[in-house]
């Protein structure tokens, strides 16, 4: 288990009552990770296990969206039992100053699951821009990188295609979104 | 996988949207969809029990929260394969390990309780398999518009 404190040099401070209490935001965090509770008042239901106020854990979660510690609040789908079983990572090389405005353009077209700027690792890894397409199938994926392609003029990058062909670890690590 | 039926469709497409921040929050999807409060709730116990859904609630973000993340791949020639992916997938740190077709033919993320413990599990898994592991940790993060239709 995470029991980083790090998370604490950024606690939220309610506007009238000063802190909230750190072991109370650190039990929160522990039973947010196993998922928000199924309940008509979740919030209440947070409240009660971990001691803090109803209000105290909606301030919290609210900042921490607010900071970007908890990315979305909602439902992770299982894409693969969803049927969308081809998965793609597609891999740019993209001259480091239009770094940026690619991956934006790319990002933003709707079948694109992740994407994200990493190191080459040259000589053996020319790729600096990554991006994860999930389809139904293959052909439909590589249908939807075409269009992407001539969309986007990406026709001067190299890029690849990298089909996963085989899952060998699912099990994500709790704070990690799946690909 | 037995078909989702048309709730079950809505919920899911809704609820990949995020939940609103309110004291009631269910209800208030609810109200949207037109369904009671209980039926999404009992929907959404049902899609967890079948595992459609993995998990509900807050997604953390790794790097925000000080451990370390990263993606990781390596070239592993076909007779090896099976026992090197043996051998990485014995360390807590590795999630999503998957074979793609390219000369860097294994891929996986690694996440560490710091941002420093990701070099010596790299060195460990180095060691372990005799061969290389490329660290391309994320630089930058391009926002996407996360959604599966169905």
């Amino acid at each position: 288990m995470n029991t980083s404190m790090d998370y604490l040099a950024v606690v939220p401070r309610l506007p009238d009552q000063g802190r909230i209490s750190a072991w109370g935001l650190l039990r929160l965090r522990q039973r947010l990770e196993q998922g928000l509770p199924l309940t008509a008042r979740p919030w209440q239901t947070l409240a009660e296990q971990t001691g803090l106020t109803e209000q105290e854990v909606l301030t919290a979660v609210d900042h921490w969206q607010a900071q970007g510690l908890i990315k979305r609040l909602g439902l992770v789908v299982k894409h693969r039992t969803l049927g969308y079983t081809a998965n793609a990572m597609v891999v740019w090389n993209v001259p480091d100053r239009w770094v940026s405005s690619v991956g934006e353009a790319i990002a933003g077209a709707p079948f694109v699951t992740l994407c994200y700027q990493r190191p080459r690792r040259l000589p053996d890894w020319p790729y600096n821009l990554f991006c994860m397409i999930h389809g139904v199938d293959r052909h439909r994926v590589l249908s939807q990188l075409d269009d992407l392609i001539t969309d986007k003029h990406l026709e001067t990058f190299p890029h690849a295609v990298l089909f996963s062909t085989k899952a060998y670890r699912q099990r994500g690590a709790r704070y990690v979104s799946p690909d | 996988m037995a078909p989702l039926n048309d709730v079950e469709k809505a919920v899911i497409n809704r609820l990949q949207h995020g939940l609103p921040l309110v004291p009631s929050p269910y209800a208030t999807v609810a109200a949207e969809l037109g369904i009671s409060e209980t039926t999404l709730l009992a929907t959404l116990r049902d899609l967890l029990d079948r595992r459609v859904l993995t998990r509900f609630g807050p997604m953390f973000n790794a790097g925000e929260m000080g451990g370390g993340l990263t993606l990781a791949a390596m070239r592993v020639t076909e007779a090896d394969f099976d026992r090197v992916a043996r051998q990485v997938n014995t360390f807590d740190e590795v999630a999503h390990n998957y074979r793609r077709d390219h000369e860097l033919n294994m891929w996986f993320v690694l996440a560490t309780e710091t941002r420093e413990g990701i070099a010596g599990v790299i060195e460990e898994i180095e060691n372990h398999t005799g061969y290389r592991v490329y660290n391309m940790p994320k630089e930058e993060e391009f926002h996407v518009r996360l959604h599966f239709p169905v």
